[in-house]
Parts: C-alpha cells; structure tokens; sequence
C-alpha cells in the first residue's frame, strides 16, 4: 500500500448516473480514493467502471450525488479549467494526429497560458521522462508504433504536473510484452511522482499489478467490493467477485509477494541432477549426470515474486530453484517444498488480516 | 473536322485574339473574378453551416438535403427566374453559381468533420479545449482535407458553369461561346469551350498539388 498522506483526494458520495435512454450505469456509488493512491476499476464491459472515471473530470455528470476532488464539488467547477487540472489518458490515446508528439504534450500547458517556449521546454523534459527518444518530439503520431503513442499519451497527461491521473484502460490495445513494459513504467514514474490515479481496466492481472485498491464493479453499476490486491484476492465478498477473479486467483495472491522470506540451501552436490555454473559462479544450466543432457533454468532474485518461484519450483527436473543475488551470482538453492509452505502462509496470513 | 481543328489553333494564338478588351486576356480574367467570387460568397456561407451541422451532429439532415435543392436547380433557369425578378444586373449570375456551389462546400465539411476520430475528439474535450477549441483547434484542421476537396470542387463546378455570365450579356469566356452560336462561328465557340475546359483542368489539377503538399504529413485520409 501506498504512503499517500492520508488525505482523501476523490470522493464519490451516493452518486447515481442514468442516461437519458434509460440505463442505469453508476447506482448509489460511494467511494473514496486516497492521494497518491492508484485506485484500480475493474469490472466486465457495461459495469459503469467508464463513466465512473469520467464523471471525475465531468465529461459525463452524474445524475445526482456529489464528486469531491481535493474536496471540492466538481459540478460547481468550470468543466474545462477542471479538466486542465486532471490528466486523462485513454484507450488508443487519442493523439493530435494533425500536431507533432511535442504539441500533443504541449497541449494543457498552452491552453494554461504558459507560453510556446515553455510549453515546448516541459514537453522536451517529458519525452525523456515517459522513456522516448528527443527527436521523437518532432514526429507525428502515426509515425510512432502503439507503445511509443500510449507513452506520449501519458505525457500529455502528465504535461501540467496534476495531482490527479485518469486512465482509462491506457493499455488495452497493445501487445502482451509492450503492455508489461509499460506497467512496469507506470509502476516506477509512480514511484518519482506519487499522483493520485485512477485506472480502468477489465484485465485483472493488470489491477492487481498496479492497484493499490482494487475497486469490483458489477453489471448494472454496483460496486460490490473495493480493497487492497492481496484482501481482494484472499477473500473476496462474494461469488461475483470470487468469479471475476477466476480461478487462479489463489496464484494471483503469489504474485504480490516475493521470494524473500523464502529458505534457501546449497546447490545440491552427488544427485542426478547438477547446476552448471560459469566462471563467476552464475547458474547456467541443469545437467542430468545420468544422460548427460542439460536442461534450461531461469535464476530467481529475491525481488521475483513467489509465483514466478512456483512456476520455476514446477518447471524445474529437480525441483529446486536457483537463487541470486542482482548480479546474477548465485545465493543458493530452494525447494519445491519450502516454496509451497510459504505460498500456503501467505494465503493464510492474507485471509487472517482481511477477517 | 481536320479544319474546324486548324481553325481553332488559329483562333487560339492569334495575337489579336488575346488583346484588348474583347481579348482573350479580358474575358479570361473577367471568368476567374465570377468565378473566384461566388466561390467566396458560398464557402462564407457553406463552411460555417458545415462546421457547425458537423461539430453538434444536429441537423445534418436538413441542412444537406436544403444545400443539395441548389445542386438540383437547373442553372439556366435559375438565373432567367432572377434576372426577370431583379432585372439586368450580375445578381442573377451571382445567385445561380453560389447555389451551386454550397452543396458540395457544406456536404463534404460535413463529411470531414464526421470523419473525426471520436476518440480525438473525446481526449480534445478531457484535455480542457472548450467547444470553440476543440472546433478551431482540432476538428478543422483534420477536417480541412475533406473541406478543401470541397471547396475545389466547387471552384471547379463554377467555372465550368459561369459561362452563364454572357447568357445575361455579361462576360467571361462564355461570351465566345454565346456570340459564336449567334454568328454560326463554329471555331469560335469551340475555342470558348476548350478555353472554359483548360482553365478548369488547370485549377483541379494546381489545387491537388496544393493540397498534397500541405497535407503531406498526414497518414492517409479519404479525399
């Protein structure tokens, strides 16, 4: 869980949304999301988990019901000026296709006022901060692939430093390895930048990944749960939830912990299977003395998740997995099953503190 | 017909052809003012009517079909009806070629603005641009390929149709054609006809290349 300062920066209270064709997207929401927090929605498609994020910045206002940002309503703000002090990213990211990747940026802090020469100055500055190169600035949006489009997306986003972040499924439409990337990115500018966001996704692995608070939407525009990752996958409020969350949400749980706490040994000497070692002592591969063949391994730091060290533990012939340290130098050998006795404790644990 | 041809490349580079106020050169400029001007007067009218039906997506429905009414009007007969209404005067002309102008003006910067992406759209008004903004800002310049194809083929309509001018006894190139029928001058009404066609040609073709080189940075559009 984030630090955040205990401040509630967004407060839904009793909001109700319907459209004038009748259906009901958002009923009698009430909830809070705490500064510097990423408040994750999730939900399937028509569980109002959009219009939900949208009703913060006003581009749909709610039916009745009261939205506080930084505690002020915003139906009694000017929607633009309101606007500009929110960054919005969305699906596609919605670029400028007439505007080089430096004016998208440029946008909020020229429609502030602050000037060309300014606004091109802080463009320049992020371009480097969301990982483009400079002359990528220069460029016109279809000129970049969907990952580099989703990265300016962000910086325009991010263009006048507001406190408050919208993202409305901002990865949908990118390849599984782009899409992992860019998490990890959202993950660490997070960490520099500590904004209040809000995420929309329907992907669970991607909230659990980035959630700080995990908020379940049901069809018809109910919020059925909203808790930390590991609460929400350890005990789930219903049916519902348990469902959305499929059936591996027991391994999901594995991915929010990391191997550390986990017992290690030395690397086995005398039985079938060897670990091969270069010459700084960096595991390489897994000899079979008996056939002499040698199998593939994936070394593991503390910092990888239990799940990964599960998976490793199962892939492995000798169900061993190969510690080290960040330099790739091996710290020792774990067990299958030291691995497996800590995966079960931290289920227990989840599910104690969550009762 | 090898002489009708002889004499219309005769008719054509004859010196005394092209000067004076009956020139070439006068009747020539004379077309291209009409023409420029009703163009002006429709695109003053069209574009807003464009913009606007495009921007609210409200309606469309009758401001395309009342615009398309003008494409439908016989020319001829809509400058006799206001040339009997209003007497002898440039109206009549005025009136006609601006009419049929505006439809192709107002149905395609209709068409551009719809041509929009949504998405654009929407992140335009979640960035805070305010109507005007995301319409000046954003929606016509990504509408301008569409509109400037519009307004070309506007251009192009009139000039082809302001012949019309010398009809009501004013000039332009189509005086050649109008006195060559009167005076059963064959060549002379051709050379009209193949002036009127070159000089349409010529304005298509250097307002494509136009447009090529000013949207050059666009990924391809439907224009």
């Amino acid at each position: 869980m984030q630090p955040g300062k205990g401040l509630l920066m967004i407060q839904f209270d009793a909001v109700h949304k319907r459209f004038p064709n009748g259906t009901t997207a958002v009923q009698d929401l009430t909830l809070d999301m705490p500064e510097g927090g990423v408040t994750v929605l999730v939900g399937s498609s028509g569980c109002g988990k959009t219009t939900t994020l949208r009703m913060i910045n006003r581009m749909v206002d709610p039916t009745s019901g009261t939205i506080r940002v930084a505690g002020r309503d915003v139906l009694e703000q000017d929607a633009a000026e309101l606007r500009r002090s929110i960054g919005y990213v969305i699906q596609q990211s919605g670029l400028f296709p007439h505007r080089t990747v430096s004016d998208n940026i440029a946008t909020v802090p020229l429609l502030l006022g602050w000037g060309r020469r300014k606004a091109r100055a802080r463009a320049a500055e992020l371009l480097e901060t969301v990982g483009l190169s400079a002359d990528a600035g220069k460029r016109y949006p279809h000129q970049l692939s969907g990952g580099q489009q989703q990265r300016v997306g962000v910086a325009r986003a991010l263009a006048a430093d507001p406190p408050v972040l919208l993202m409305d499924e901002p990865f949908g439409a990118v390849d599984p390895v782009v899409r992992t990337q860019l998490q990890n990115e959202l993950l660490r500018l997070q960490r520099d930048l500590s904004k209040t966001i809000v995420f929309v996704t329907h992907d669970v692995d991607e909230a659990v990944r980035l959630g700080d608070r995990i908020a379940v939407f049901r069809t018809g525009g109910h919020l059925v749960q909203c808790a930390a990752p590991a609460e929400l996958l350890a005990r789930p409020a219903d049916a519902f939830v348990a469902d959305f969350l499929g059936a591996e949400r027991g391994l999901k749980l594995l991915s929010l912990t990391t191997l550390a706490g986990v017992a290690q040994g030395p690397a086995p000497e005398g039985a079938r299977w060897q670990l091969t070692l270069d010459s700084a002592r960096k595991p390489l591969v897994w000899h079979d003395t008996e056939n002499d063949t040698a199998l593939p391994l994936r070394p593991l730091q503390d910092t990888d998740s239990l799940l990964s060290a599960l998976n490793e533990s199962i892939a492995a012939p000798s169900g061993l997995v190969a510690r080290v340290d960040a330099d790739g130098v091996l710290t020792g050998v774990s067990s299958r099953e030291d691995i497996h006795d800590r995966a079960g404790r931290v289920h227990s644990e989840a599910s104690a503190v969550a009762a | 017909m090898y002489e009708l041809l002889k004499g219309l490349g005769a008719w054509l580079v004859s010196s005394e052809q092209w000067a004076g106020s009956d020139g070439i050169g006068h009747r020539l400029t004379e077309h291209l003012q009409y023409s420029l001007l009703a163009t002006l007067v429709a695109a003053a009218i069209a574009l807003p009517v464009g913009l606007l039906i495009g921007h609210t997506r409200r309606g469309a429905f009758i401001a395309i079909n009342l615009s398309s009414f003008g494409r439908a009007l016989p020319t001829v007969g809509l400058v006799v009806l206001v040339f009997l209404a209003s007497g002898l005067s440039m109206w009549p002309v005025y009136i006609a070629l601006v009419a049929l102008a505006v439809p192709s003006i107002v149905t395609n910067t209709y068409a551009g603005m719809t041509a929009v992406d949504p998405e654009v759209r929407d992140a335009a008004r979640g960035q805070g641009m305010r109507w005007h903004q995301v319409l000046l800002q954003v929606e016509l310049p990504l509408a301008l390929p569409l509109i400037m194809t519009g307004l070309r083929l506007a251009l192009i309509q009139v000039v082809a149709t302001a012949t019309i001018a010398a009809y009501v006894s004013f000039g332009g190139l189509g005086r050649y054609v109008f006195d060559g029928l009167a005076q059963r001058d064959l060549v002379q009404v051709l050379g009209g006809a193949v002036l009127v066609a070159v000089v349409a040609v010529v304005l298509d073709l250097a307002l494509s290349a136009l447009q090529r080189v000013l949207f050059r940075h666009r990924p391809a559009t439907p224009a």
